[in-house]
């Protein structure tokens, strides 16, 4: 055996010398890139421009809102700014933002209630639907080859009607002479119709229902993409079927549940239409509030500045699960 | 490098012909259909304790079911395999005291070099200390001592293959399979690591069983060499018998080079037989033990490098001899092979040792030259 760190390629690689400095095409008149610079700067232009235009403005525009005080007028609120006197209007409504709104929302419990609510069923119904999902999606990257195509389409088939169609249906199904207790009732499970909707289990079940997708397409192009022979080299090595599960399959999909939880639970939290139909007066989340303060109450401050505390809520873990991964895959090197 | 001192000679081991010996691995009328394809048909094989055994085969052959039938991966349709004389029927993979090196390596992406090792040792609830240890013997058995805390992704090609080969032995099998273990290396570190494989296998002194496509590999590495073709096992014998009688045309061509004549057997005395070859329109002496009566058709084969070539007629007993044309020279480096035109539509190879520098080549292209082999380089076909 050779030396481990010197394996014959890795001598064929210290072999090839670097070419001299001079030779070294200027990356801007090289024939292989015939856009140059400036070319390839209007490629990374477009993305940044769209951000710039579709989420950073408008996010500027509900942060300047949220810091206004509501008002009987057009738009609901004031200041306006002014654009007419330039520069200088722009500081005399500065001068009269305050964050009135957002110590608000720490004097009314609803709002905080509201939050905490918020999370809570978008993490358990987060959870269930990655619960429902995982089976789901293993059984569809172990399906033969050739089902897989119909199995994929099968889970994106429900986009192609509206979602608040599938919402509706589901008031259909869940009500106290709906569908499934009427199913209920004729099988002999229960003798009295259960009541489901407009509770928080309506709530979940909308969610996962709804979500369902979002979970099981990232779960299952991470498991489709697992070599099935680690699992045949766990098992050679003395490990029953379950614990490979446990100490191959899962860690290996991780990738998957990690989008697929992200994919659920951030748009869970501000989901309105879901609560609004299938959740009771006592179901609170986020996205109700923000819709009756918007919309019953025309108070457009409190609402962005809902939406804003939202966006924070969210933002801060996910960037701090990020800074965790780079250090983590960094630390391997 | 410094040059490491060479291990022991590797002596003489042939259990097979001890018809006392039990058989350590013993695969009996094994049948694996799936569906309509007959994947491994009727066979049945012997290994012994100790053996490095090879089957040896194309892509297709069946090679690789039977070893992943030995491993439980695949259930065999029909027939018994037995591991000590204990009938693995029914035993999953995870209790089975057989541990497999895979082709890809499935190395775990994962897990870094040390806890891939440890897999298999964690599995049997061995103690953390002792886990450390055995991981720390097997790094230092394939020298990647310094690689513990590396994921697979940082190494070398050999450098997984070596952790491969690390994790499959560290739970000390009773016996080590090998899946292609050395296709994806390049050819002087597959070569290298063939001798690694054999001087671990007599240090361990444990039974491996290999499965390869690369003829070279398995004469290289095996105590005996199964070759197999669509099912079966055409010939199961040493490397030696393999390469020098040859009991099939398959075979015969299957490993190596070999020229083959077709004839009919026209005399038969013993073991000299005298065949008539058509193609040549000659009769042809052959010195070989064979089934063939008088009558029968059969094959003449010889190794292109038991051919001589001269320009004169050789005048010595027992020898073959027939006249051609240099059609074509393959210079290798060591060697030089010779194609031969003996007849419109038939050329003979024969190889020359370049023991003279390139320079002063007697022999050239449209020389009209003698190519005679002795009556006993031959081995007759039947089938």
């Amino acid at each position: 055996m050779t030396d481990p760190n010197l394996s014959s390629t890795d001598l064929l690689r210290s072999e090839t010398i670097p070419p001299p400095r001079h030779e070294l095409q200027d990356p801007e008149n090289s024939p292989t890139n015939p856009t140059g610079k400036w070319g390839r700067f209007a490629l990374i232009c477009v993305p940044y421009v769209w951000l710039l235009l579709f989420f950073l403005v408008p996010f500027v525009i509900v942060a300047k809102i949220s810091l206004s005080e509501a008002a009987v007028s057009i738009p609901p609120y004031l200041p306006v700014i002014d654009w007419g006197r330039g520069l200088l209007g722009l500081w005399e409504a500065a001068q009269r933002w305050s964050l009135d709104n957002y110590i608000w929302l720490t004097e009314d419990d609803l709002y905080w209630r509201a939050y905490v609510s918020s999370l809570q069923i978008a993490f358990i119904s987060t959870l269930l639907t990655l619960l429902v999902g995982f089976p789901l999606a293993y059984g569809m990257a172990r399906a033969p080859r050739s089902w897989q195509p119909t199995l994929v389409m099968m889970v994106i088939l429900p986009f192609w009607t509206s979602f608040l169609i599938r919402v509706y249906a589901w008031i259909g199904i869940l009500k106290t002479d709906g569908l499934l207790n009427q199913a209920l009732i004729a099988i002999g499970i229960i003798s009295e119709p259960l009541v489901i909707l407009n509770t928080s289990i309506a709530v979940y079940i909308g969610i996962i229902y709804s979500y369902l997708p979002f979970m099981v397409l990232p779960l299952y192009s991470s498991l489709e993409k697992l070599d099935t022979t680690l699992i045949e080299a766990a098992e050679d090595l003395g490990c029953p079927p379950w614990k490979t599960f446990w100490r191959v399959t899962v860690p290996l999909a991780m990738p998957g549940v990690i989008a697929g939880c992200f994919l659920v639970f951030i748009p869970a939290v501000g989901e309105f239409v879901i609560p609004d139909l299938l959740g009771g007066s006592s179901t609170l989340m986020i996205g109700k509030t923000l819709w009756v303060e918007f919309f019953s109450n025309r108070d457009w401050p409190v609402a962005s500045a809902v939406a804003i505390v939202l966006l924070v809520l969210l933002v801060i873990p996910i960037l701090l699960f990020q800074r965790h991964e780079t250090r983590r895959n960094e630390g391997d090197m | 490098m410094a040059k490491k001192p060479l291990g022991p000679v590797r002596r003489a081991f042939s259990p097979w012909d001890d018809p006392s010996e039990q058989p350590f691995i013993e695969f009996r009328n094994i049948t694996k259909r799936f569906g309509n394809f007959v994947a491994v048909d009727n066979l049945s094989l012997k290994i012994y304790k100790r053996e490095f055994h090879a089957l040896l085969g194309g892509s297709g052959c069946g090679k690789t079911t039977l070893m992943r039938m030995l491993a439980g991966f695949e259930a065999p349709s029909e027939g018994q395999i037995f591991l000590e004389g204990r009938d693995l029927a029914g035993v999953p993979p995870y209790k089975r005291p057989v541990n497999m090196m895979f082709q890809s390596y499935a190395l775990f992406p994962h897990m870094n070099v040390e806890k891939n090792i440890a897999f298999g040792l964690e599995m049997d609830g061995l103690p953390s200390k002792e886990i450390k240890s055995r991981v720390m013997e097997m790094l230092s058995l394939v020298k990647l001592e310094g690689f513990a805390k590396r994921k697979p992704h940082q190494l070398s090609g050999g450098q997984r293959q070596r952790v491969a080969l690390a994790r499959s032995l560290a739970k000390r099998p009773k016996v080590l399979l090998l899946d292609e273990p050395l296709a994806a290396l390049d050819k002087k570190l597959r070569e290298e690591t063939q001798l690694e494989l054999i001087n671990l296998q007599e240090q361990l002194r444990m039974t491996f069983l290999i499965v390869t496509h690369d003829q070279e590999e398995a004469m290289t590495v095996a105590d005996r060499i199964s070759v197999m073709d669509k099912g079966k096992i055409l010939q199961n014998a040493t490397p030696g018998e393999i390469y020098e009688q040859p009991n099939s045309r398959f075979v015969a061509e299957f490993i190596g080079d070999i020229n083959v004549l077709d004839g009919q057997v026209t005399n038969k005395e013993l073991e000299d037989v005298k065949m008539f070859s058509s193609v040549l329109g000659s009769h042809l002496d052959v010195c070989y033990p064979t089934a063939a009566n008088v009558g029968d058709h059969a094959a003449l084969a010889i190794r292109p490098e038991k051919m001589r070539i001269s320009f004169d007629k050789p005048e010595r007993l027992g020898t073959n001899a027939i006249q051609g044309e240099v059609w074509d020279i393959a210079y290798m480096g060591d060697v030089s092979i010779y194609h031969i035109k003996v007849a419109e539509t038939e050329t003979l190879r024969a190889i020359v040792a370049n023991t003279a520098r390139l320079v002063e080549r007697p022999i050239t292209w449209e020389d009209q030259v003698w190519l005679s082999w002795d009556s006993d380089a031959g081995v007759i076909l039947t089938r």
